[in-house]
């Protein structure tokens, strides 16, 4: 049989209704079409795959079920390298991860893993109906900070060889930025909350509205009782570019637009938490945030939204999927423009008019690309002379983040590098602290959510190792 | 879900609560403040800690009905629970070195300048208050105040009640009549804030201003507290809420406060209107 060159597309919502709309884009594989995907694999030899896998999920093995129509079998595969596989189908950069590794990409388009991958976990969320098995408590407690991805995972694993596991969360809901960053759209929180809820039922107590480091701190947790902690704070404090204007009204971090969209619904009509619905939205930057926050103002109902970006569209970090789906959207794409200011709104006649310190522009500056960094990418170079303003209401920082000085502040013996990331063992999370282990963002400034999976299933292991020994 | 312990109607328009949070109450000191939601699906609204009782585990918080949310929370009674309330966060108001200071307090404000005036006198520092308000209908806290204050001046905008005029005022006589205060902490509008520390400058005495922006996680996250201290982006809820008063560029913080004014106008409305019709 002919080998099929390119990917089963994935069934999604038509562009233009979707732009208007928060619910989800790609709507997924169907059983056919999952089987047929499934069929595209070689199965080869030496799997290349499964090395560009974070977790090691064997995805030959699950591919090999979903052909042969066991579904719960392939889940079952899948499970056993990864806790949130509905949640890493659909947010995975897997063109620069399995995909990437793919035999049958060498000369045709990759196999479908994530499409494959998101259809499996679905499939068992809407199908399965069997009970899970409560493991026998083994007696040692430990304290999870942060219910993000990797909080998460740490949590599941311990829990799943007896751990008594508490997460504590700072805000009032817990999935870290799975709930306050990716929109609805891409991630629908319903997921991430069955996700949780498993989790509940495997024993783990999620406490909400606790930040470690202010209202107790990790040597208090050790007081408590707790033998082990594992520190998944995630990304903290945004940063912003320093230049004139970004203290004006209408301009925000990813962070703060995300947060108000998605954790405080501010997209709904009757929400308590006030959002601006710019008709002219610049977002800075282009990663998968910067993706999410431009897509998200044109589901506010946005006239024009620009993606502003130094470099080319070849350089952009954003998932290939995620700029792609922008793209249909409508969303514009300013690449190789750097903002040098951003201009505001002053009546000289009225200083009590309310639409003084509004933001009214963005004064961009043209670049070319030059040469190579230390990281390989070209480094962009400003045009003299070239800059124009774009008409905007409402600008969008989306430059990556800080880590948070919480924890760090608050715990002595905590070791930090000098972007504040907490420094660890990268085989063990463990860090320069007795009994402390970390991962994800709190350690490598803002990354992926399937690393800060990795991160986290990483630290459950050494945890297990240590409190074994004990 | 947290329980109002307590609930007293300050005046027309400010009411203070005790609500029961043993965790935050143990840890929470003069300066920090708190988040809390009054309902699922409500708005996330920080509060500076105005008093706090270890050993019962309550907390106490002083706010004024400016929009819905607290239209909301002014509407629960005593006995009843909102669905979050965390902290404390942020940092406790400095106190080393300071043997004689003046807090100056405006409206609302005095609520939570209340707490860190208890907090000097408790150190045994000389403690010297001004409290301002529009008018005697709003004054509040005056008996708190006198109790902790080795010199108490309440000040009036239209002289109902105490002296007529701004808080400004006594606070240069006071300078001017050679009383050296190590520093003066001041709480309130940020417009009076901005007078205040343009009185200290000139004398070069220490400022210490508390900011109240906008909020959202109150965790250093999301970066909606943003303020301009010295020429550098700061973050009220994680490096604040208190602040260097000559470093604060309140020129730039005042417009952004009234970001969402015309939400807040808007939702008060709407919350009236309901209240209205269920009283039908």
């Amino acid at each position: 049989m002919a080998i099929q060159p390119k990917k089963n597309q994935m069934p999604v919502q038509d562009a233009k209704v979707r732009a208007r709309n928060f619910k989800e884009v790609a709507l997924g594989y169907t059983p056919e079409i999952a089987v047929a995907e499934a069929n595209r694999c070689l199965n080869c030899k030496n799997k290349p795959c499964v090395s560009g896998c974070p977790v090691n999920v064997e995805i030959p093995s699950f591919i090999t079920k979903i052909k042969e129509g066991d579904f719960e079998g392939a889940y079952a595969v899948i499970s056993q390298s990864s806790s949130l596989p509905a949640v890493c189908g659909r947010v995975c950069p897997q063109e620069s991860q399995c995909e990437s590794k793919c035999t049958l990409g060498i000369k045709f388009e990759p196999v479908g893993i994530g499409r494959l991958e998101r259809f499996v976990a679905d499939w068992h969320n809407q199908n399965y109906k069997g009970e899970i098995t409560v493991p026998q408590s083994n007696g040692h407690r430990v304290a999870v900070v942060g219910s993000g991805p990797s909080g998460l995972t740490c949590a599941g694993d311990l829990a799943k060889k007896g751990y008594k596991v508490t997460v504590f969360e700072a805000l009032h809901l817990a999935g870290g930025v799975l709930v306050y960053g990716i929109p609805e759209f891409r991630l629908p929180k319903t997921i991430v909350q069955k996700e949780v809820e498993t989790l509940k039922k495997y024993g783990v107590d999620v406490e909400t509205n606790v930040v470690v480091g202010k209202t107790i701190t990790i040597d208090e947790l050790f007081e408590e009782g707790y033998e082990a902690v594992f520190v998944g704070s995630g990304a903290g404090l945004p940063r912003f570019m320093g230049i004139p204007g970004e203290s004006l009204k209408g301009v925000y971090s990813a962070n703060e637009f995300l947060t108000r969209s998605n954790l405080m619904k501010a997209y709904k009509e009757d929400s308590q938490t006030p959002i601006l619905h710019g008709k002219n939205v610049a977002v800075v930057g282009g990663g998968n945030v910067a993706m999410d926050a431009a897509r998200t103002a044109l589901r506010l109902g946005a006239d024009n939204v620009y993606i502003v970006y130094r470099r080319s569209m070849e350089e952009l970090p954003a998932r290939a999927e995620e700029v792609e789906h922008a793209q249909e959207e409508g969303v514009k794409f300013e690449i190789l423009r750097n903002p040098v200011e951003l201009l505001g709104y002053n009546n000289p006649d009225d200083r009590r008019d309310p639409k003084n310190g509004s933001v009214i522009g963005m004064k961009v500056i043209k670049c070319e690309l030059g040469e190579p960094d230390e990281k390989g990418r070209r480094r962009p170079v400003e045009v003299p002379g070239s800059e124009y303003v774009i008409d905007v209401d409402c600008v969008i920082m989306s430059i990556g983040t800080s880590p948070n000085p919480l924890i760090k502040s608050t715990t002595e013996g905590l070791e930090v590098n000098r972007h504040g990331g907490i420094i660890v063992e990268e085989q063990t999370g463990k860090t320069s602290k007795e009994g402390v282990y970390a991962g994800g963002d709190a350690v490598t400034g803002a990354a992926t959510v399937i690393l800060a999976m990795g991160a986290g299933k990483t630290a459950a292991k050494a945890i297990d190792e240590y409190l074994s020994k004990k | 879900m947290y329980k109002i312990v307590k609930k007293r109607v300050l005046n027309p328009t400010v009411t203070m609560m005790d609500i029961y949070a043993p965790m935050v109450a143990k840890k929470a000191q003069a300066g920090q403040f708190i988040i809390l939601r009054v309902d699922e699906d409500g708005e996330r609204i920080p509060l500076t800690v105005a008093g706090y009782d270890r050993e019962k585990g309550t907390v106490k918080i002083i706010f004024q009905i400016v929009g819905g949310t607290t239209m909301r929370l002014n509407a629960k009674n005593e006995g009843e629970y909102i669905c979050d309330f965390v902290g404390p966060l942020g940092c406790a108001t400095k106190t080393d070195g300071i043997k004689k200071v003046c807090i100056v307090g405006g409206g609302v404000g005095c609520a939570i300048a209340l707490p860190v005036a208890q907090r000097f006198k408790e150190l045994g520092c000389e403690v010297h208050s001004i409290i301002g308000f529009r008018n005697k209908d709003l004054l509040i806290l005056e008996d708190e105040f006198r109790a902790c204050s080795d010199k108490l001046i309440i000040m009036t905008d239209d002289g109902s009640y105490g002296r007529q005029g701004v808080v400004t005022v006594p606070l240069k006589e006071e300078i001017e009549a050679g009383e050296q205060f190590d520093e003066v902490i001041t709480i309130g509008p940020l417009i009076m804030m901005k007078f205040v520390v343009a009185t200290t400058k000139p004398y070069n005495i220490p400022t210490t201003v508390s900011m109240n922006p906008i909020m959202i996680d109150g965790t250093g996250m999301c970066g909606g507290c943003r303020l301009t201290v010295g020429g550098q982006t700061k973050f009220a809820c994680v490096d604040g809420p208190d602040f260097n008063g000559f470093e604060v560029d309140f020129d730039e913080a005042m417009p952004r406060a009234s970001a969402y004014a015309d939400f807040e106008r808007r939702e008060r409305e709407a919350c009236c209107n309901l209240f209205t019709k269920e009283v039908k």
